[in-house]
Formats: C-alpha cells, structure tokens, sequence
C-alpha cells in the first residue's frame, strides 16, 4: 500500500472496515500522501498524474497553487474514478481532517463504483491519460508545438457538443435518412380499383417515378436524425488529417469521461457527506476532535446568501429521503393526505430509509434525483428561494420563494449541465455540404462572442461554411460563417427556431 | 515537473509573447480576498476558451438559500448559483474559498522599497518602553501562574527523577517546579509616520482608471503596512468635494462628478494640521487623479497650497497620474513645470495596468 504513515495507515483500515459495516461498496481505494504542490498539480490535471501538455492546466496549477501559497484555499481532498480509485491526502492537515477525508472519499468510492451512470466508464482511464498524453506528444513532436496546441484549443471549444446521455448507450452510428421509394410518393389514391388507369396512366406514372428519385436525391438528409454528439460526428465526417482525428478523439474521449461527474455532483457529494457525517460521529471522532470536525463540516455544507451549494444541497436530501422512507412519508396515502398535522407527526414506522437511500445512489442522476424528490416540504425547511438580478440597484433580491419556480430553476440549471443543447440538424445544408446546426432555446440566449469564435472553430475543422439557427433577443436568427464573413438572418416568419426545408 | 511547462507556456500566452490571437480571451479579472483583517485585491489572469455557452442572463438567476421574503436583496454580489457546467466536472476536488494571486504580489513584497527621506521624529526622539508580560519568573502572584511551564517543569523533573510511569502519567507539580508570567520592559525607538492616500473618483476617471489607482494604492499600503510598525493610514476622496473615508470604502468606492483636487488638498492639509504636527510626524500624502483639474484657478490654488503648506511640512508628496481618455493629463504637466527638481515631490505616470510595478518603483524606489 501507498506511503501512508502508520498512523494514517491504522485509521485507514479502521475506516476502510467501518466503511464495509456501513455496507458501502467500493474499488480498492489506494490513499496517497502529497505535499501541496502536488495536490495542486494533480487537481489541475483533473486528479490524474500525468496529461498531455497544454496551458489551460498551467492556469489552473497558477491559480491553485498561489491561493494556497497566499492561504486563500485548501484542496482538502481529491479523489479519481478508477479501479483501483486513488485518493489523495494532504501532508500537513490535521488527523482529524485526514479522517474526515478518507470517510468522504469511501462514500465517493462506493458511488463511483455503484451508481448507474458510471457504469459504462473506463475504469483503467489512469492508462489511458498516460496513453493520451504520449500519443500528443508524438504529434508534438512531428507537426510542432503550436500546431498542435492551436489544433487542441479549436477541439476544446467544442468540448461541450457531448451527447451526454449517449453514456449509457453504444458508440453511435450515423445514417442517411431512409430512401425508401415508396409508390404512394407518386401515384394517387385510387378508391375503386376500374378507376387506376384512368387516374395513374401507366406512361405518366413512369415519368412521376423518375421526377420522384431525383427529387429524393436532392432532398437526402443525412444524418437521418439531428445529432447531438456532435464530436464523434465531426470524427467521422469532418475532412480531418489522421492526427487531428486523433486528437479530437482524445479530447471526446476525456470529456465523456467527465461527464457523469458533472451530471451527479450534487448527489455524489451528498452522499459522501452523508456517510463521512454518519462514520465520523458514529464510529471514528474522538471527544477532542468534535469541535473541529463540527467547524469544518458546517464549513464544507455552508450555503452563502445567494449561493448553490452541491453538498448542501446533497446531504439535506439524502437525509430528508431517508427519514422520508423510515417514517413511511411516500405512496398514495401520503400524497393524498391534506392534513398538515397529520403530516407533519406521520410515521408508519417502515424503516426503509437505508435501503431507498442505496438504491437512490445506484440510479438517479442530478436531474431525476431533484425532479423525485425535491418537495415543496424539503424547500420550506431550508428556506429555499429562486432569486434574481434587480438592474436598478445591481443586487441580488429574492424572486420567489414558491416551490414550483425553486424546482424549475434548479432543474433547468442541471438539464443538460448547463449546456446550450445544439444538434447537427444537417450535414448537407443546401446541399452544399454546409453544417446546419440548430439551438434548442430554452429561454437564454447563446453569448455572441463566444459563439461567433466557436462557428470559426467548427469550420476550421469541418472546412464547409457553418450555419447555426438559434434565438437572439426574442427573435429567431440563423447566423453563419463562411470562412471570411460572420454573418446574421433573421428568421421573421416564426419565433421557432426549428428549420423547415 | 511536467505541469511547469504548461505553466510557462501560460504565463508567456498571458503577457502575449505568443499566440497573438489569444490576447482577445484573456481576461484581466481581479478577486478581493480577506486575510486576516485587510482586503486583498489580487489581479488574476484568465483565459477563456471559448464554447457555445449561455450569456449573461444566466447568472442573474438562480436558487438560494437563507432567510428571505420576495424583493429582499441578498448579501454580496456575484454569488450566483453554479454548481453546473465546469465547476461541476471534478467532484472530487474540494475548495473552500477561491482567490488567485499573481506573481506580481510576490515581486512586489519582495521589492527593496522603503519610504524615501524618513527621519526619526516623533515625541522628540523618545524611546518609548514598554511592559509586556512575556518573561517568567519563579515566583510571583497565583493569578500569573502559567500553566503549561509549569506542567512542563515538572514533567521533566518526573522523567529525569525516573519517576514517571507512561501508562499512569499523572503529574504533580511541586513548589519548586511553579512558573509564573512577569514583566519584562522593552525598548523601542519611536518613529511616527503617517500615509495619506487621496483618489480622484470624477466622473472622467473611468472604471479602468480607478481600478489602477486601487490596485496601485492598494499595494502602496500593504507593502508599507508590512514593512513600518504602528503606520498610520488616511484616506481621502475626491471629486469636486473632498470627504474623509474608512480603508475599506477607499478601495470600493465609484462616485462621480466634476474635479477640484483643491479640495482635497485642502482637507489633507487640514487632517495634518489638527493630528500630525510636523515636528512629530513624518508624512507622507500620496495623490493620485487622471489630472484633469476643473479649471486654471484651481489648479493655480493647488499650486500655492503645495508651495506654501506641502512641500515644507511633508517628507514627500507623491503624485500619480493615470491615463484616461477623457481626461486632459494637464496636471501632471503644471506640476512638472513647477516642481520638476524638487526632492520633495515625486510624479509618477501610469500608463497600463502593466505599469503599476513601474510607479510603485518611482514612488517607494530606493535612492530618491
């Protein structure tokens, strides 16, 4: 095992064997000891030890290492979804902290290897970042320094253009739209069958045939349905050198890697919180180290005026679930009971609450996880509010403290992860090879700038002008770029983005 | 290690030795952080790739928490709800409170800088003495006795007796072993020393140009504040009227109007009349305005006071002058043409924000 003192190697397997009463189910979780300028070093490289070269990790390490260096910021733990997961700790923090660390990362363990939408993820991904790494490096090292770090920086601003749902589904493929000739494409219906001849005339019916294919040849779509994983499209399709395919496979490759942990943050950090809150005070705490441990974990689930914090978050609605399923606080004679009274000193006594907590962690995501079981109760209790920019006074002033709008607004702000949804509408646009691509609005609009210098970098790889239907200001607007001018149409006819053809 | 070289290859993208066309995403963004008592202003440089992403809308709604009833405004400003997009990808990573710093504060910290011509003045040159419990004595009164030292007294006479068992530490402390706190008298010299910081905040002092002075002035006074012990600081106000402001309002404020720097002039000379007598103070007022006066008059009145009052009362007078588009910079020349080879008053000129080390070297260099 790693280089743990023994003192922190005692702890660990009493934690470790704690971790296993309290049924939690986890990869063998390898515990490092760091100094700082490690830690600050793995983080900004997202966990890992190694990456390929590139300077947004310079920035982040920059960022990371003066705040510590100045005290602004603590990296307490960091942990990676592997197997066997690594587990960083840093040299110089408190025994308390160190074990409120190792319970924290057992409760991320058990949920990285158990919840759903880390099932299809490559656990082996320590590798295949090192494989990553020399692969670019390679390329460095053929094609220069900063042709390859331009080629990364274009890749990276379409990072986003992820399917993030595919994740559980197999690599993707893509199709024409079926052309099927069909004879009802060029006939007319006929009611009585003596009336064919006169209404379809077999010679007449022969030229509708001929006009009918060479309608469908212009009209092909291709691809068949809109595309959302627009990165493993542009892998296909785009006119790419081999490298660059490559390259941008890294980048598809790293970004869904990612992607199950943007869209469970809320639920993975309550439930680590939940566990380390339950092991600490339950099993590992001594009396002198109550105090810190009482300090540092109202720090860590501490929700600023205004703010949105995940373990806050998290851990009250794992809490409020379980006591939900222990007090039989669900079902129809719940839903239907009106009573506050009767509601509020409810308690079937079903002691389930452990058991739906644990199949809760297996197969919710952020989304489903708020959409279930967010209750106007729950939002009541801790004071939940929907607030909003007042203009005039430049301040933050609460909306709304009614239940449907917090729900709604914490939903859209995890729908998607808080990507614009932009698929590949066609790949053939004006049947001239274009990329017409369509917006989803929602209700925000795109940033002008920054989707003006993305439609530069989406043609930079597929070469072809690009074409984005989208909504500005409450007006429907196709925006595209040829290769020399960024251009705007409005789109007067409908507030509907959708393009019909 | 590998992370240095992405590091280098930031910084040197950063002040635009390379990829010029990067220049456009980088932005020059700044945190205030609390450490101990003071603000810390910390400049931080940021490039952002971009991606098709919400605009600004985004960030002005959100979920919150707290007490709170419909239209109350919330505390603070920009916290807005995250917890999406890139702050969501590493669950593992943990951060209790996020400001960056520079290499500049650094260098700044570690410049040789001083304040230029200070004496010893003050209390004519008194050493002051002062008591501070921090010897220790055998004896003394009960309600001094400390603790620990005597604990750590008897422990080691138990170890070395070999009287001491580990698995029954007990430890009882007799007569002799007893420690207690007592007076110990030291001494100081005594020099005083006061910084007054003026800001122009007119309506021609755009927010670039304020952001200089702060940043600038902020430096200024930390460095000094790290450096000289029992400093004190003013802070003053401008535009067309000069009021006097806490440190903290000094580095937040945005105000507007037209220019008297007079006025400001006048209300320094009157703090240093009615709390810093020369004779026991060194002074030091630092004024820093874009230089675009109202009109002649004033500036002429400016002129006098600096003469008359100013210029043989302080140690030196310094004067910084931010570019600003809208302002005429006549100032600084007026001053130029009167005060160019006197010792007792340093102009500096700001260009950029990448010249605020510059200035700080003109005002607090060594060798003036």
């Amino acid at each position: 095992m790693a280089n743990l003192t023994l003192e922190l190697e005692l702890e660990r397997k009493k934690i470790c064997q704690i971790a296993k009463n309290c049924n939690l189910d986890f990869f063998e979780t390898i515990f490092e000891l760091i100094n700082y300028d490690q830690i600050s070093q793995f983080a900004s490289y997202g966990g890992f030890p190694v990456r390929y070269p590139h300077w947004r990790f310079g920035m982040e390490y920059e960022q990371l290492s003066k705040s510590y260096e100045y005290g602004l910021s603590k990296i307490y733990e960091m942990v990676i979804n592997t197997d066997p997961c690594y587990a960083y700790l840093m040299e110089g923090n408190s025994m308390m902290d160190q074990k409120l660390v190792m319970a924290h990362v057992y409760g991320h363990c058990d949920f990285f290897k158990n919840n759903i939408w880390f099932s299809k993820t490559n656990r082996k991904m320590m590798d295949q970042m090192a494989n990553h790494a020399t692969r670019i490096r390679r390329y460095i090292d053929r094609y220069g320094y900063e042709t390859v770090e331009k080629f990364i920086d274009t890749c990276l601003s379409l990072e986003n253009l992820i399917d993030r749902h595919s994740i559980l589904n197999s690599a993707p493929s893509f199709k024409p739209a079926k052309n099927e000739l069909r004879e009802s494409d060029y006939t007319f219906a006929v009611e009585k069958s003596y009336m064919q001849h006169y209404i379809n005339p077999p010679a007449e019916l022969e030229k509708q045939k001929q006009l009918q294919i060479e309608r469908m040849r212009v009209k092909t779509r291709f691809p068949e349905e809109p595309v959302k994983d627009i990165l493993s499209f542009l892998i296909q399709f785009a006119p790419l050198e081999e490298w660059q395919q490559d390259v941008l496979a890294i980048i598809k490759d790293e970004s869904y890697y990612f992607a199950p942990q943007g869209m469970t943050k809320t639920m993975n950090e309550g439930w680590a919180s939940y566990w380390h809150s339950h092991m600490m005070t339950k099993h590992i705490l001594n009396d002198s180290e109550i105090i810190d441990f009482a300090d540092h974990h109202s720090g860590t689930t501490f929700m600023k005026m205004g703010g949105y914090n995940p373990y806050k978050v998290g851990i009250e609605l794992m809490r409020d679930i379980e006591q939900r399923w222990n007090k039989g606080k669900f079902g129809r004679d719940w839903e239907n009971c009106d009573d506050v009274r009767e509601r509020k000193n409810w308690d079937k006594k079903t002691g389930l609450g452990r058991d739906k907590i644990f199949e809760v962690r297996k197969i919710y995501n952020d989304v489903t996880f708020i959409d279930e079981f967010l209750t106007e109760e729950f939002c009541v209790k801790n004071k939940m509010f929907v607030y909003k920019l007042d203009k005039e006074t430049n301040k933050f002033v609460v909306d709304t403290t009614n239940f449907k709008a917090i729900k709604s607004q914490l939903l859209f702000q995890l729908a998607n992860f808080g990507q614009p949804i932009i698929k590949i509408e066609d790949a053939n646009f004006e049947n001239r090879g274009e990329l017409l691509l369509v917006h989803s609005h929602e209700g925000l609009d795109l940033q002008p700038n920054y989707m003006d210098q993305s439609m530069r970098n989406l043609f930079a790889i597929w070469k072809r002008p690009i074409n984005l239907v989208t909504m500005m200001e409450n007006e429907g607007a196709m925006f595209r770029f040829d290769g020399k001018n960024y251009t705007k149409h409005n789109l007067s006819d409908s507030k509907d983005p959708e393009m019909k053809d | 290690m590998a992370i240095r070289e992405d590091q280098n290859r930031f910084k040197s993208i950063v002040k635009g030795k390379v990829r010029e066309d990067f220049k456009r995403f980088v932005t020059n963004g700044e945190m205030i952080g609390k450490r101990e008592d003071e603000f810390v202003k910390i400049p931080l440089p940021k490039i952002d790739i971009p991606t098709f992403r919400f605009g600004a809308k985004e960030k002005e709604q959100g979920v919150g928490q707290g007490d709170g009833d419909n239209g109350q405004p919330q505390q603070g400003q920009g916290q807005s709800g995250s917890g999406q997009g890139e702050a969501g990808e590493n669950p593992g990573e943990h951060i209790l409170e996020v400001e960056i710093s520079l290499e500049e504060l650094a260098e700044i910290l570690g410049e040789k800088l001083e304040l230029p011509n200070i004496q010893p003045k003050g209390s004519s040159q008194m050493i002051t003495e002062k008591n501070r419990y921090s010897g220790i004595a055998p004896v003394g009164p009960e309600g001094l006795r400390k603790f620990k030292q005597t604990y750590k007294k008897a422990l080691a006479r138990y170890i070395s007796s070999g009287a001491y068992n580990p698995d029954d530490p007990k430890i009882v402390p007799i007569r002799r072993d007893y420690q207690y706190r007592t007076v110990k008298k030291t001494q100081s010299p005594h020099t005083k020393a006061v910084v007054i910081y003026m800001m122009d905040v007119s309506g021609s002092m755009g927010d670039e140009q304020k952001e200089i002075v702060r940043l600038e002035s902020f430096w200024i006074n930390t460095w000094l504040k790290k450096h000289y012990k029992g400093l004190e600081t003013r802070f003053i106000i401008h535009d067309a009227s000069a009021k006097e402001v806490s440190e903290d309002v000094f580095f937040k404020t945005s105000e507007s109007g037209g220019t008297l720097i007079s006025s400001a002039y006048k209300l320094c000379q009157q703090i240093i009349q009615t709390d810093y007598p020369t004779s026991d103070w060194n002074i030091y007022p630092f004024h820093f305005s874009d230089g675009d006066n109202w009109s002649g008059e004033d500036t002429r009145l400016c002129m006098q006071l600096l003469k008359e009052f100013f210029l043989p009362n302080v140690n030196v007078f310094s004067y910084g002058q931010v570019e600003s588009k809208y302002g005429s910079g006549q100032f600084l020349k007026d001053l130029q043409k009167e005060f160019l080879d006197d010792q007792r008053m340093t102009l500096s000129q700001i260009e950029s924000r990448d010249k605020i080390l510059d200035s700080i070297k003109d005002f607090l260099g060594k060798g003036k």
